[in-house]
């Protein structure tokens, strides 16, 4: 339409709406409360859903970062019941701490419930014991990239597997030594760096040599050292999807976290059951007890309730940045391979 | 015969039985001089110790740094000294605190102040001992140092092993486990074991309580016995009074118990308190007698004057100090 030429006709024209053009994107779905009309049967797909993963079963992959002695191996087989830490696996614990930061990942099978998990447990000995350590976690970042470039790989295939092979690692649990003092500085350059490719859990390890009054002392100044310097732990604020998410999270990173653990593998007697815990001369520490320690909160953080997450956090952000970075840095992807049985890889 | 010197009971009885009590005299009068140098990572307990130790605040204003000013930090030295009188005996104690130690992701360096320190200390007491007027030397060597090992670790960190190397011929090392209510009893056992057979393999010489001497009582002989064995000693320290079992007693409280730090079935801070009191002479002796003139040797081989605080000296300035001295 022309420009209007009198006062009065810009008032009409907008008075009077255009003929709206068709829209080429579909319009908002309208919200039909479907229980109105009749049951469909559209919530029977959460079901579907469970029954598909309890058939192919899933893959976890967890990292632990820290310090050698902060109870690393014990913690995870803890946290899963089961020996599933380098500690159990022949590893001899006289060994000697290693010149280098090595990785080693170990993989089981666990079930429960009839739904598989393929677990692997990541273990980086030799980071922060030597004398010089600067730069001890770039092992670690390579490994957490190297793994983002396989699923690349696999990705770009032009005949590509139905399920591509996970090694990414979907979560790393960082352990701060109690000292009830501050973070070091070693921590602080770790998780600087490797906030922004993999999701980082910081646990305080050995929790059972604080007091209450210097457990809470001690997350708050970490809370806050973290906070100061930049460095979003998982759940990470930018990534929760709504108001609920925001809510249950927020609590979490603002009192939960970090979580101060114990681990124990040995089980003793206490009123008559038989718990997990440690015991000293003066009293049975509990592993699953709330008010000794937070291990189940961390356990229901990472297992009950955010594993999905977690995994959905590791694919959709952390691996897209990757993925993006490799796309606009080599101006383009790695070059595609048809799988044949000479190269396959054999899967950890 | 001089009549004073004879009792009548004993023909031919001297008197100089009496000596060690006229020492003895004298020292009290004098009073004792300590010096203790504590070093180990932040947050292993170690100022906790001293305070638990002496039953003092040797810190009353401390204020702790975060990471981020941790990173640009080196190693500092910062010596307290606090008197500390106990029915007519006096001691004069030096805290020798090294902070910043063990806390940089780069420790190569860490140890160079320490033993700087260590060496300057020697340096002075060698030029007062040279000098004309010897009556007031201040002796402010290192006589002992406590040296920490992490009780969350499975033994022995590299830096553990070269900072012991590097200082074992300079001073008294006594390796001390703190917060020792993190580890079970098994646990202790098989840390110390564990400790002792590195120290041994990387020939860390740690100080060793001399054998209680044939004619002590049977009592002692067993203390020192009892003594030997728990190195490194494991301990607790804690100014807090908790209540326990009816009394109050110095500990920490737990939501599974109470830690005392004065039952020698919680830990071994009796033990160390009583080796340091007990062996303080021996200390300071074996300061003087090796570790000293170990230094002395070394450093009169080396020849070149002696410098203090890196100014060197003219003959002439020498000689106007040694007659100011004399006067």
């Amino acid at each position: 339409a022309g420009p209007a030429e009198t006062k009065n006709e810009a008032a009409m024209s907008e008075l009077v709406p255009e003929p709206r053009q068709k829209p080429v994107v579909p319009m908002k779905p309208v919200g039909i409360n479907a229980s109105l009309l009749g049951y469909i049967g559209i919530d029977t797909i959460i079901e579907q859903m469970r029954k598909k993963t309890m058939k192919t079963g899933f893959d976890f992959n967890i990292m632990v970062v820290g310090q050698s002695g902060l109870g690393k191996s014990t913690l995870v087989n803890t946290l899963f019941k089961s020996q599933v830490s380098r500690k159990s696996s022949g590893w001899n614990r006289e060994e000697k701490i290693p010149k280098t930061v090595e990785i080693k990942a170990i993989g089981h099978v666990i079930e429960e419930g009839g739904v598989k998990m393929k677990l692997t447990v990541i273990d980086t000995p030799g980071f922060g014991d030597q004398i010089n350590n600067e730069n001890c976690w770039e092992p670690i970042e390579k490994y957490i990239n190297e793994q983002y470039e396989k699923f690349l790989k696999e990705e770009v295939n032009i005949a590509r597997k139905k399920r591509i092979p996970d090694t990414r690692v979907h979560c790393c649990l960082y352990f701060i030594s109690p000292t009830g003092h501050s973070l070091r500085p070693l921590d602080l350059e770790f998780m600087k760096h490797l906030s922004k490719v993999v999701n980082i859990i910081p646990v305080i390890a050995k929790a059972d040599t604080m007091t209450l009054e210097e457990k809470t002392e001690f997350k708050q100044r970490v809370r806050k050292e973290l906070e100061v310097n930049g460095i979003e732990f998982y759940p990470q604020k930018e990534f929760d999807e709504d108001l609920e998410d925001k809510t249950e999270n927020d609590k979490i990173r603002q009192e939960s976290m970090p979580f101060a653990v114990v681990g124990s593998d040995k089980e003793y007697q206490v009123n008559g059951k038989r718990v997990l815990g440690r015991k000293t001369p003066w009293g049975i520490i509990e592993v699953e007890n709330l008010s000794h320690c937070e291990f189940a909160l961390l356990r229901d953080f990472v297992i009950r309730t955010h594993l999905q997450d977690l995994k959905e956090v590791t694919h959709n952000i952390h691996y897209e940045t990757y993925r993006a970075k490799r796309l606009n840095d080599n101006g383009g992807l790695p070059p595609m391979t048809v799988e044949t049985e000479e190269n396959h890889e054999s899967n950890l | 015969q001089p009549a004073q010197f004879t009792n009548p009971e004993t023909p031919g009885y001297v008197g100089f039985a009496n000596l060690p009590n006229q020492v003895h005299r004298k020292s009290v009068k004098k009073g004792f001089e300590f010096t203790l140098m504590v070093v180990g990572e932040s947050g292993l307990g170690k100022s906790t110790l001293i305070n638990s130790l002496f039953l003092t605040d040797l810190y009353p204003e401390r204020l702790i740094p975060g990471a981020a000013d941790k990173i640009e930090r080196t190693v500092q030295i910062e010596a307290s000294t606090v008197e500390i009188e106990e029915r007519g005996v006096k001691l004069r104690l030096t805290v020798v605190d090294t902070p910043g130690y063990g806390d940089a992701i780069n420790c190569r360096d860490c140890f160079k102040t320490i033993i700087a320190y260590i060496d300057e200390q020697f340096e002075r007491y060698l030029h007062d001992e040279s000098g004309l007027n010897r009556r007031h030397i201040i002796d402010n060597r290192v006589h002992c140092c406590f040296y920490f090992i992490s009780p969350f670790g499975h033994g022995l960190k590299p830096l553990d092993v070269e900072f012991m190397k590097a200082i074992h011929n300079k001073v008294n090392i006594v390796p001390v486990i703190a917060k020792a209510d993190t580890l079970s009893l098994k646990e202790r056992e098989r840390l110390k074991k564990r400790i002792l057979d590195e120290i041994e393999e990387h020939g860390i010489k740690i100080y060793h309580l001399p054998d209680a001497e044939s004619d002590e009582d049977e009592d002692f002989k067993e203390q020192t016995r009892l003594l030997k064995a728990s190195i490194p000693f494991c301990v607790v320290g804690s100014n807090q009074l908790i209540e326990a079992k009816g009394k109050k007693v110095r500990g920490r409280l737990y939501p599974w118990g109470v830690v005392e730090v004065e039952n020698p079935e919680h830990n071994d801070f009796l033990k160390l308190r009583t080796m340091l009191i007990t062996h303080m002479q021996d200390l300071q002796e074996v300061t003087q007698d090796l570790h000293y003139e170990n230094f002395r040797s070394e450093r009169l081989k080396r020849g070149g004057r002696l410098k203090i605080e890196d100014e060197e000296v003219n003959k002439d300035q020498i000689l106007l100090e040694k007659e100011a001295e004399v006067r």
